[in-house]
């Protein structure tokens, strides 16, 4: 168990074996206590890469097309939606604007349903909102599968039905333009699924928000949130079943964010029989 | 009070409509505050507004409260702490004759302590609009402040770090290869401490036994940290959980901290509860508090301040409790309130003078997102600037790459860079213990060990099972 001090003055480290086990970037080795050349140009290839990935518009009409192929599809047509933000650029210097629905947006929400004959809409009890957020690949790569894991995870529920109101979908939008789109919706509860500011090693993490009684001013002591949803992070089926949880409890408090805590069985997200602290036992 | 706050340049009269304006207009440019609304809105105008800043006698700061005494409660907390005695050698200055002093020969390592519970997070924000960059790490490098729990902080010639072994999932075997990988680069001192990827009593308890597990295991003179919500901690504490530090993040005003979901009395409550369970071994402070200049803005709960007053406010919620780390998250919030490597930069240094004036041990996380206009440069330039101004810890984490939080900090490599450039070490408890260890081979030229230390190395044969390579 040594480390190799190679004639190109590069330290390897013996336990670099260790990444099969994370995406963390450990036993890098070092160059006297420097990071050697090939690790160091992998970090400015990775961080280049999430830079693009930053600037990479949603592409919605492919999003709808793949949102059309669920099961019960009719109900999942999305409604197209834009913040006040016009562009990346305004979107990153103002949130302010991320956070509110663009005046053609609002009216197109706030007309009746198209199957409703008469205004206002009806409540419902949970409504989707899909945002691009600081990251389309992530709605792009994840929104579709994790919406079909919910949604057959909401039929499961033996104990309530759940009326979902209509899908919306926005772009240049923060975590906080669902509290409008759910006010607009007079929906009980709003559900986010965002795209997270992209990291080096995920640039398409999706972040989960549940607020209930969305309206305007909405501060985030008021939402739940989960979140790395992606296959190499929380898989669906396992960010399905605690946001199911926590769904069904806000439900029967009629309240999130705080003062809802989750209290899902912790190995629930545990590394299948990896459990042992290698450095303990 | 019209008039009050006026300053004339020539012919031209320059009006503030009041302190809070005053002090926002004042201050060096940064996006957040152009985005609140309240930026100076020519160069001219700014360097006008340090003009009359700097002839404001310190004691407006105690009359003229930028957030009435009666709305909030960090602004009663300031007021109602404030010591009249300590106060009493500088009460005649202005905010200028205050820079002045501080860079002056009588304004010792003592005298700033001597003075410390006099000073006013507003007062002390009011001069570091004045300062440069050069003035903001002089000043910073002269205040100590020294924390301990069961290894001591903050001595001077030291940098110590925290080991920030996050998972995107908590897995405990990914964890613990981050824990290993930073303990044999020597990173760890200041605390280990996760966020955990879901706020969640169970799990909480659960990544605090583990690191607990190590702690004593291989008896490393450091403490542990979960950083989740301070209610989560006061849960995980009354069902018994092995709680070093209580972590919480702040802010500057009573709404932002209700945005956080807490207040005082809270904070109160778990620092008693966490000092009953008497785990420190050389120092009981057992706060561990995160703060960050635009979080008032984010909240909308920044009363018409500027963001680095808010974030020297947070500063009178941290002192009240003690902490043993105090850490400015500078570059994470994103562009939208610090723009550029220059303005993270700027801030850094801010926060660092600041709270270190106002006596508490300042770290920095100094990082960046990957929509802010700024690289691993802008890090490497602050990591130095604060090594010099004597920074308490950074963070620590593989490769600078925060695989759940999704944001580049320094590395555990990082870290020995600083060390190594300028002559610094780690808390002098825990490099014992990593020369008792066989990590270094030589502390004094901060020379790794090629070999893996044998204790690690049995633990390496412990590896989960499929892992054989």
């Amino acid at each position: 168990m040594t480390d190799k001090e190679l004639s190109n003055g590069v330290t390897a480290n013996a336990w670099s074996r260790l990444r099969q086990f994370t995406d963390a970037r450990i036993g890098l080795g070092r160059a006297g206590i420097s990071l050697p050349t090939r690790q160091l140009l992998e970090f400015q290839l990775a961080h280049a890469q999430a830079q693009d990935a930053v600037h990479l518009p949603l592409d919605v009409n492919a999003l709808c097309q793949q949102l059309a192929t669920l099961e019960g599809a009719a109900a999942l047509t999305p409604i197209r939606l834009h913040s006040q933000a016009a562009d990346r650029i305004t979107y990153l210097q103002r949130p302010d604007l991320g956070r509110r629905l663009d005046d053609e947006s609002a009216q197109r929400l706030n007309a009746p349903a198209p199957d409703a004959a008469s205004a206002p809409r009806q409540a419902c009890d949970l409504a989707i909102v899909v945002v691009d957020g600081l990251s389309s690949l992530a709605v792009q790569n994840n929104a579709t599968a994790f919406i079909e894991t919910l949604l057959e995870e909401l039929s499961l529920d033996k104990d309530q039905s759940w009326r979902l109101g209509p899908l919306t979908l926005v772009e240049q939008g923060r975590v906080a333009i669902g509290d409008e789109i759910g006010e607009r919706l007079n929906a009980r509860a709003v559900l986010v699924l965002i795209g997270e500011r992209p990291g080096l090693s995920s640039p398409d993490s999706l972040g989960l928000y549940l607020t209930w009684g969305p309206r305007l001013n909405l501060n985030d002591a008021s939402r739940n949130c989960i979140s790395n949803v992606r296959p190499g992070g929380l898989s669906y089926p396992d960010a399905a079943r605690r946001l199911m949880y926590l769904l069904r409890e806000s439900r029967r408090q009629k309240l999130s964010g705080v003062a809802l805590k989750d209290r899902t069985d912790d190995n629930l997200i545990e590394h299948q029989g990896e459990a042992r602290n290698f450095l303990i036992s | 009070m019209t008039g009050k706050y006026r300053h004339t340049l020539g012919n031209r009269t320059y009006q503030f409509a009041n302190l809070a304006d005053l002090m926002a207009k004042a201050t060096p440019s940064r996006s957040g505050d152009r985005l609140a609304g309240v930026i100076a809105q020519s160069a001219e105008e700014r360097v006008v507004a340090q003009m009359a800043l700097a002839d404001l006698p310190l004691k407006t700061f105690l009359n003229d409260l930028l957030i009435p005494y009666e709305k909030d409660e960090i602004s009663r907390l300031i007021i109602d702490d404030h010591d009249a005695g300590a106060f009493a050698a500088i009460a005649h200055f202005t905010v200028g004759d205050f820079r002045n002093w501080l860079l002056s020969d009588s304004a010792t390592t003592e005298m700033l302590q001597t003075v410390r519970a006099g000073l006013t997070p507003e007062m002390v924000a009011a001069v570091s609009k004045l300062m440069r960059n050069q003035d903001l790490i002089l000043v910073a490098k002269k205040c100590r402040v020294v924390t301990a729990f069961r290894n001591t902080i903050g001595l001077p010639g030291r940098l110590s770090t925290r080991l920030q072994p996050n998972h995107p999932t908590d897995d405990v075997t990914g964890i613990a290869a981050s824990i290993l990988d930073g303990l044999l680069y020597g990173s760890g001192d200041a605390v280990i401490g996760i966020n955990p990827a879901t706020d969640n009593v169970a799990q909480s308890v659960k990544l605090m036994r583990l690191m607990d597990d190590v702690i004593r295991k291989y008896e490393i003179p450091t403490q542990s940290c979960v950083l989740t919500h301070v209610t989560n901690t006061l849960e995980a504490i009354e069902q018994g959980a092995p709680v070093d530090l209580v972590f919480q993040s702040i802010g500057g005003t009573e709404a932002t901290n209700s945005s956080f979901g807490f207040d005082l009395k809270v904070l109160a409550e778990a620092e008693d509860a966490a000092r009953s369970l008497k785990r420190g071994t050389v120092g009981n402070n057992v706060m561990y508090f995160e703060t960050g200049q635009g979080s008032s803005l984010s909240a909308n709960a920044n009363h018409g301040l500027d963001q680095q007053t808010c974030e020297a406010r947070a500063y009178a919620v941290a002192r009240k409790f003690s902490p043993l780390l105090v850490n400015t998250v500078v570059g994470f919030i994103g562009p939208e309130y610090l723009f550029d490597g220059k303005e993270i930069a700027r801030a850094g240094l801010e926060d660092h003078f600041c709270g270190k004036l106002l006596g508490l041990p300042m770290g920095c996380d100094i990082c960046y997102t990957n929509h802010a206009e700024a690289d691993q440069n802008d890090m490497d330039n602050l990591l130095t600037l604060l090594g010099v101004a004597g920074c308490n810890f950074i963070m620590g984490i593989p490769g600078s790459d925060d695989i759940m939080l999704n944001y580049q900090t320094t590395s555990f490599h990082d870290a020995l860079y600083a060390r190594r450039v300028l002559g610094l070490r780690a808390a002098p408890e825990f490099e014992r213990w990593l020369s008792d260890m066989n990590i270094f081979r030589n502390l004094d030229d901060h020379q790794l060990s090629t070999e893996v230390p044998p204790a690690f190395a049995r633990a390496l044969k412990n590896l989960p099972a499929g892992s054989g390579q």
